[in-house]
């Protein structure tokens, strides 16, 4: 009993009410956990970003002295023929990320629903995108060797095999099958990430559209591709940052011969043997920026794209809001400010 | 029971009969489906398989027959131990499993940390630190290793293990952003109740929500593991020690002295994507979801 009223006597004083001290732990908790990884990140990231930029304006080695050149380092990244030629390779690239994002869109619309075998075939698409880049690279040199894999399915189909071009050596295909090579490794990453936003469109949308008589085309243009605008939006964005960054394939593959150095490969030749640094900073720099710029663009184009796709019911909401904002604004502008419990008059 | 049955086989047989054009197109639909779901898997699975027949192949065998014809003995497991021992698999192995374990528990414990403060707390710093995170995913690896490589060699992180594992534990945005998401799921009232009772916040993190966080630890595991197992750029560069080297750079040494032995080459390229084989079998819809997880942001 007598425990029970203390207690109850001593309640103001158990419940801190000045909150003094547990902000300082508070603190104390944020400091002490976003320290490591902040800083991991700042000195792994940031600060090589920052003297990244820094380097771009000069002529020089990893060591030994270095010389203020300007803007010359961009200049040649767009005047030398390799540089510019590898960032010409970039849109081969970004046209298989357009062709990967085309074939992960039609493979998960099917295999979101009812499949025969459905897993087996999510697996097979899947599994390349764990292996190893550099592993990726012996399978497809093999691949492509002269009359091996390809070679032998081909002549199955009926080619002869003096009519197939050499997939690797010949400038007018060979980075289309390094294009092959990045679709095949990374169609099952784009395929699962459809997979999952399909699944997560809701069901009765699809009763509802059948009833009304839509066919599986129109379902797809009018449920399915505004239901996963986001993920889509992002897949597109990962694939092009990626084929933008293509590095293992042509490495392995062709160690950048006959007109198959990307930008990374390049980079990497120009780093690390040359050892132009200047120049393959302002390389990475000029990476960076078209990779901002395509993230930026594709923002855009999507707002557009989908600006009426489902309609109406966005723009309703929109006018909706815009219309409670107003409301708001109007009440707070009619009502009265308070300070310290006493009225001091109306704004404006 | 029997009743049941005859009535679902009466409505078969009266749907049978009933061929319209439109059954007829939905059939062809059907047939173009699997048609080409069956076309991209063979060739999905092609390179794979026979990467898988020519590692069981001897090296007579290799040069005599063509690329497509199976081999006499499908066990043999010669050139899977040439490869093994001329690459130095067994030191590789050992490396990038210690790179893996630590790399796996530091950024677990600072990746969770990090998210719970930025989920649990509003404090000046929190939209900075994730605005920091998310515009690191934008900035591609390699691009970076061109200034992070003068920084290595000023750190004489250069050849180190330790450098190597420092530099590969920042916490990618991805496993941050799939944290936080758990934790905004994991109701606060939790943590009220148990700081009324006197827990402290670090109790908080480490006994009550860091074990509902498990599903969310093992898919970030399981994304980064892959991530640093299949690493090879940076390994490269600053792991050339023989003693240092991870699977990835021993798969590399192939291109050298036996880069035309193409037996041995699928075998050590069997021999690498094992682990991620057995992993993938065993952890497949974890995977899944943890890729799905990994791509759904807010």
């Amino acid at each position: 009993m007598t425990a029970a009223t203390e207690g109850v006597v001593n309640l103001p004083e158990t419940i801190p009410v000045n909150k003094q001290p547990r902000n300082w732990r508070k603190a104390g908790i944020i400091v002490a956990f976003c320290a490591i990884p902040v800083t991991v990140l700042v000195v792994f990231t940031y600060l090589p970003f920052g003297s990244m930029v820094g380097y771009s304006f000069f002529k020089m080695k990893y060591i030994g002295p270095r010389e203020w050149v300007g803007l010359q380092n961009y200049i040649d990244v767009f005047s030398r023929p390799d540089t510019l030629s590898s960032l010409k390779l970039s849109l081969y690239y970004m046209v298989g990320a357009i062709i990967q994002v085309i074939l992960a869109l039609y493979l998960s619309t099917i295999l979101a629903f009812k499949v025969r075998g459905g897993n087996i075939f999510k697996a097979i698409y899947f599994f390349p995108y764990l292996i190893n880049g550099i592993a990726v690279g012996f399978i497809f040199k093999f691949f492509y060797t002269r009359g091996f894999v390809l070679d032998t399915v081909l002549q199955w189909c009926g080619f002869q095999l003096d009519q197939l071009p050499y997939w690797l050596r010949d400038q007018s295909i060979n980075n289309w099958s390094l294009v092959g090579a990045s679709i095949w490794r990374f169609l099952g990453q784009a395929v699962i990430l459809f997979i999952g936003s399909i699944m997560s469109i809701d069901q009765t949308l699809y009763e509802a559209a059948e009833i009304d008589g839509a066919n599986k085309f129109q379902q797809f243009l009018h449920i399915i591709l505004p239901g996963i605008k986001t993920i889509l939006v992002l897949n597109i964005i990962l694939s092009i940052t990626g084929s933008l960054s293509a590095f293992e394939g042509p490495y392995v593959i062709t160690s950048g011969a006959n007109g198959t150095a990307t930008l990374f490969v390049l980079m990497d030749r120009l780093a690390h043997v040359n050892q132009k640094v200047g120049l393959a900073s302002a390389m990475a720099i000029v990476l960076l920026i078209i990779i901002l710029v395509f993230a930026i663009l594709q923002q855009i184009l999507f707002k557009f794209i989908f600006r009426d796709a489902d309609d109406g019911v966005a723009k309703a909401k929109k006018q909706a809001k815009r219309i409670e904002r107003q409301h708001h604004r109007l009440a707070q502008k009619n009502a009265p400010i308070f300070r310290n419990g006493s009225r001091i008059g109306k704004e404006r | 029971m029997t009743s049941n049955v005859s009535s679902s086989t009466n409505t078969v047989i009266v749907n049978k009969p009933k061929i319209s054009w439109y059954s007829v197109k939905n059939r062809l639909f059907v047939f173009f489906k699997y048609l080409s779901l069956i076309f991209i898997s063979f060739w999905m699975l092609l390179p794979l398989v026979i990467n898988f027949v020519t590692a069981a192949k001897t090296q007579k065998e290799y040069q005599n027959t063509n690329v497509m014809d199976m081999p006499a003995n499908w066990f043999n497991i010669e050139n899977y131990i040439e490869a093994f021992k001329a690459s130095n698999m067994a030191v590789a192995f050992r490396n990038s499993f210690i790179i893996l374990i630590t790399v796996l528990f530091v950024t677990t414990i600072i990746g969770t940390q990090l998210a719970y403060v930025l989920s649990r707390f509003t404090f000046p710093g929190n939209g900075l630190i994730r605005g920091l995170f998310t515009m690191a995913a934008l900035l591609p690896g390699i691009a970076m290793q061109v200034a992070l490589y003068k920084l290595m060699v000023d750190l004489n992180a250069v050849n180190t293990l330790w450098g190597y594992i420092l530099m590969m534990c920042g916490t990618d945005v991805i496993s941050i952003y799939v944290f936080i998401q758990y934790f905004e799921n994991i109701p606060i009232s939790l943590d009220e109740s148990a700081i009324v009772d006197g827990a402290s916040y670090f109790t908080v993190y480490s006994k009550i929500l860091l074990p509902l966080l498990k599903p969310a630890i093992v898919t970030c595991m399981i994304l980064k593991g892959v991530g640093v197992y299949n690493e090879y750029y940076a390994s490269n560069l600053y792991l050339q020690d023989d003693d240092l080297k991870t699977v990835a750079i021993a798969l590399y040494s192939f291109t050298g002295p036996m880069g035309s032995k193409y037996n041995l080459i699928c075998a050590g390229v069997i021999i690498t994507l094992l682990p991620m084989l057995i992993l993938f079998l065993i952890f497949q819809k974890q995977i899944y979801n943890g890729i799905a997880a990994g791509s759904v942001k807010e």
